[in-house]
């Protein structure tokens, strides 16, 4: 299944939010997630499901005015 | 000094953005006196490390944070990113920007109130960027905030208090409201005169950042803060038209013709 990591395409097993952050390298990491344009709570990535061609925004603290 | 409740010591709002290494923006955020700091968030890959280590950084020095929305153009960006900010960094404050003119960054007010009466009604405590507008000013505190920083200059421009009058009577208007000069500082002279005029703090970055030396400009900015407050609280003199004599002319002696 074809997802799109920060417009990066990405090719992960169907499942959970939570698990394809986890495959990309994000596990442990202090992040923030948003599907679709929409925000996804930590607590709520283990159950949300991911569907082809999904836009996955994540972000981390940086510098800023 | 409090914003939200949170009694503050500092009236110099710092920037995270722009210095020339993490070890020179930890040295001025200490040589400022900043209590509080102001962050953001980008996206980061994988394997990107970044923004870890910044977050890392901050922690060290055991301040508070105001996260931005910086970039944002639409409502909904910016509520969307109000919500990431809060979770990443555990706070409920939020400096709202939603940028409505790329040339000028010059806040779009319209949609500034929108997103600050959603955040408002979700909990969040919205400082935001706004211009100097009263009527602008009055819509985002119906909105919920108790907080206003109405920009003093274009983002980076350096050109200080643009609208004097505009920001002398925003501060006449809410007597109460806690009121940040926030954005287009330049010099520390910019920062005194808004102390000056009343207002309750400065929020810069640029002007330090990019300093032939940031840190000694950081420490030059808090004392200029401190004297503009100082200079405020002992009531200056209103400029006048016409000259009037400090030295007394009563029992001047008569030496003309």
């Amino acid at each position: 299944m074809r997802i799109f990591l920060n417009d990066d395409a990405h090719d992960v097993e169907a499942g959970t939010l939570a698990a394809a952050l986890e495959v990309l390298g994000y596990g442990g990491r202090k992040i923030a997630t948003a599907l679709n344009g929409r925000f996804v709570a930590a607590p709520a990535r283990p159950a949300t499901t991911l569907s082809e061609g999904d836009r996955v925004e994540v972000v981390a603290p940086m510098q800023g005015g | 000094m409090s914003f939200y409740g949170v009694e503050l010591s500092s009236r110099l709002l710092l920037g995270t953005a722009r210095y020339p290494s993490p070890a020179i923006l930890s040295e001025a955020i200490k040589a400022s006196g900043a209590e509080v700091v102001t962050v953001s968030l980008r996206r980061e890959s994988g394997t990107d490390r970044a923004g870890q280590s910044f977050w890392s950084l901050v922690r060290a020095l055991g301040l508070r944070v105001l996260p931005n929305t910086a970039g944002c153009h639409s409502v909904k960006e910016a509520v969307t990113t109000a919500h990431m900010a809060r979770e990443l960094f555990d706070t409920t404050w939020i400096k709202l920007e939603v940028i409505g003119e790329s040339d000028t960054l010059q806040p779009d007010v319209f949609g500034l109130v929108e997103a600050a009466r959603i955040l408002s009604e979700d909990g969040f405590e919205v400082f935001p960027y706004t211009t100097e507008d009263l009527v602008v000013a009055d819509r985002l505190v119906e909105a919920g905030c108790r907080v206003l920083m109405p920009w003093g200059a274009p983002i980076g421009s350096a050109r200080g208090l643009n609208n004097l009058y505009g920001l002398k009577s925003l501060r006449a208007h809410f007597p109460d409201i806690p009121l940040v000069v926030d954005a287009g500082l330049g010099v520390p002279s910019h920062a005194a005169a808004a102390m000056e005029l009343g207002y309750d703090a400065v929020l810069l970055n640029t002007a330090v950042a990019e300093a032939g030396d940031p840190v000694a400009m950081a420490r030059a900015f808090a004392l200029a803060v401190e004297a503009g407050r100082a200079a405020h609280l002992a009531r200056p003199l209103e400029p006048r038209d016409m000259a009037a004599p400090s030295t007394p002319v009563i029992g001047k002696a008569a030496l003309g013709d």
